[in-house]
């Protein structure tokens, strides 16, 4: 079993927490890591800032913005991993972010890079599964797994596509938009996971615009995962260099009521 | 035109150089649909839908009846004769061409981009969409997508960098007269791309009812693509009126370069005339080892916006800032399809300093009486280094884009003069 299969086979919902990696330096996202997996995170993704991000909303476009400025560099990122990975050899840790940075390098090397810090996935906004071959042979090359997105505009006809080549979990994106904005009617969550999850063979985590644990539990009701990124991204810009504390409550908050939402 | 050449014009040749994209948008390495899963099925739709447009004479018909009665097409083409004694002048005996400009200038809107506004909302209406977005730099994608929502009734909300807003003020005011919605974007340096990632955003949460009219020949496949066959008006116009004038084709083509719109509607059409060289002129900013916008002189294949292509980026493929004088070119990437051509070396691409620019466009002020935009300066500029070069029998043609009304004022700032 790998860690992310592990993450999705505890007998409850999965808790994936999101933050920027180096916001707001890369010296302070060891400790906000911490927190996360403290207050109980089943699965960290870690952002990798960059200067254009298209999908992400206001939060997280000032969480690349306050990484970037504080000199983060993509060597750093790997290392922050790598030294996750030694302090939690058991939590899965997810990359996420933007093509240019992921492939600027070649797609083997991000790959090798990825696999040598211990990362267990990796989200690519921008690759759907048209471009597949940007990235997706390299990192199937050496076991990290390709997590792909889905929307409310993917219909049944392409899902098979986006499933074909991904693995670790399908993170299903609630409403036609960008990050940290408005929340998709729980109906339509509930019919959309329905659907996918008649398709797919692999969890199915959902994430944009969950903000509060009442939120991530009504979901956690019908999904095998919730994503939260925005409302931890936002304590991180409240309490900057101090925000594992903060980070931490919201975690557990979330986590308590996602793990017992079923 | 006579029967042969628009043969020529329809059946590209086997080894022929307008044959791409290729069925996934590929030119080469370059293009491709690299955009977040929300926007992949539209995509795929508006492919679909410009593949029946194409294939539909009545959207041909309302296309070109619209370019001659609305847009004012065709442009002329225009024999310099002051502008190309005045290089003659400096130039060794026998040398000197002759320089012709396709006044693209003289469009409704003043710029090229209204071929391409009319092509795209033509295509919006047939997909049943009802609300237009845009992004602008210098304002005049801005203004010619205004121009058509007016035109056609449609709502239009246009994103335009903080940046731009404050230095192309004449055009943000044309574009709410014109009844568009103006958004200032602040985010990274307030300019094109950044414009460019606020309009995908608002996008990606109205694909339901919204089209995105891109202003140039890039962003994810069919864009680039269908950007280009509509602007390619600018090229077969001017190979048929040289033809007709001079019995033969041109030497030389010459266009600046931001992502490149105007610069391949005029080069596509003679892409597989072996005898006609182009010349794409990128901006070089405060100078190459500087601040610049050149993307092919100064950058590396990497993927923004929907496509692969030239971008400025540092090692970790972290994007750069571009500077231009000129607003329209003061983007960090490049159409794909210029990335080609540059990569299998069929189309010549240098670049031109904000200073050269200035003086390309005094220039054609004092010797021609046409006020030209900053982002054809750069044209200009390097027809002014190229033509001395070249024989007296050998004939330029250059793209005057847009006219330079509303760059007056950045130009009076840059030459120190007080308005």
């Amino acid at each position: 079993m790998t860690r992310l299969s592990s993450a999705f086979a505890k007998g409850h919902p999965a808790l994936v927490t999101f933050i920027t990696a180096g916001d707001p330096t890369p010296g302070a996202t060891p400790a906000i890591l911490d927190a996360l997996v403290a207050g109980g995170a089943d699965v960290i993704e870690l952002g990798m800032p960059f200067t254009d991000p298209m999908a992400d909303g206001p939060a997280i476009q000032e969480a690349n913005i306050r990484s970037l400025g504080a000199g983060t560099k993509t060597a750093d990122i790997f290392q922050i991993a790598a030294d996750f990975r030694a302090r939690h050899p058991e939590v899965p840790l997810v990359l996420m972010g933007y093509a240019n940075p992921m492939t600027t390098r070649g797609p083997d090397w991000f790959a090798a890079e990825c696999q040598k810090a211990g990362v267990d996935g990796v989200i690519c906004v921008d690759i759907p599964p048209e471009e597949d071959p940007e990235l997706g042979p390299a990192l199937r090359a050496v076991g990290v797994s390709l997590i792909r997105l889905a929307t409310p505009t993917s219909d049944a006809a392409r899902l098979p596509a986006i499933l074909e080549g991904s693995s670790g979990f399908l993170y299903y994106v609630s409403v036609a938009g960008i990050t940290g904005k408005q929340q998709a009617a729980l109906g339509s969550i509930e019919e959309a996971v329905k659907r996918i999850k008649s398709t797919a063979q692999i969890p199915v985590a959902v994430g944009f615009g969950v903000r509060t644990p009442e939120q991530a539990a009504a979901i956690a009701k019908h999904a095998d995962g919730v994503v939260v990124g925005s409302a931890l991204v936002d304590l991180v810009a409240q309490h900057g260099a101090n925000a594992a504390g903060p980070v931490e409550a919201l975690t557990r908050a979330l986590a308590d009521a996602v793990h017992s939402a079923r | 035109m006579s029967l042969p050449i628009a043969l020529t014009m329809n059946a590209p040749a086997p080894n022929s150089f307008r044959t791409l994209p290729d069925e996934r948008g590929h030119f080469g390495q370059f293009g491709g649909r690299y955009v977040a899963e929300t926007l992949m099925p539209l995509i795929l739709e508006l492919e679909t839908a410009y593949r029946a447009a194409k294939a539909d004479p009545k959207f041909t018909e309302e296309f070109e009846d619209l370019l001659e009665h609305y847009v004012g097409r065709p442009s002329p083409l225009y024999f310099a004769p002051r502008l190309t004694e005045e290089l003659r002048s400096l130039s060794l005996p026998g040398k000197g061409a002759q320089v012709w400009f396709k006044r693209d200038e003289l469009n409704h809107t003043g710029a090229h981009k209204i071929n391409n506004c009319i092509g795209q909302i033509l295509l919006a209406m047939r997909m049943g969409k009802t609300r237009i977005i845009a992004e602008t730099g210098a304002g005049q994608h801005g203004v010619a997508t205004a121009t058509v929502c007016a035109r056609f009734g449609l709502p239009c909300v246009i994103f335009m960098g903080a940046t731009d807003v404050a230095r192309q003020a004449p055009n943000v005011f044309r574009m709410k007269l014109l009844g568009a919605e103006v958004v200032p974007v602040t985010s990274g340096a307030a300019t094109l791309k950044d414009a460019m990632n606020e309009a995908l955003r608002d996008w990606v949460a109205n694909v339901h009812d919204t089209f995105y009219i891109i202003g140039t020949a890039a962003g994810p496949h069919p864009y680039p693509e269908l950007v280009r066959d509509f602007q390619s008006v600018i090229g077969r116009e001017a190979r048929a009126q040289l033809l007709s004038r001079t019995g033969r084709l041109p030497d030389l083509l010459v266009a600046a370069i931001g992502g490149g719109s105007n610069a391949i509607g005029l080069f596509h059409p003679f892409l597989d005339d072996p005898s006609v060289k182009m010349l794409g002129v990128e901006a070089a900013g405060h100078g190459l080892d500087k601040e610049h916008a050149a993307s092919l002189a100064g950058g590396r294949p990497g993927i923004l916006h929907g496509n692969k292509t030239y971008l400025l980026q540092d090692d970790d493929g972290q994007i750069t800032e571009a500077h231009s004088i000129s607003a329209g070119l003061d983007y960090p990437g490049i159409g794909p399809e210029h990335s080609w051509l540059k990569e299998i070396g069929r189309v010549d691409y240098t670049s031109v300093t904000d200073t050269e620019a200035l003086e390309g466009f005094q220039l054609l002020c004092r010797t021609e009486g046409i006020i030209p935009a900053l982002e054809p300066s750069h044209a200009i500029a390097a027809v002014a280094k190229v033509a001395p070069t070249m024989d007296k029998d050998q004939i330029i043609i250059a793209n005057l884009c847009g006219r330079g009304d509303k760059d007056i004022f950045t130009v009076a700032e840059a030459l120190g003069v007080e308005m």
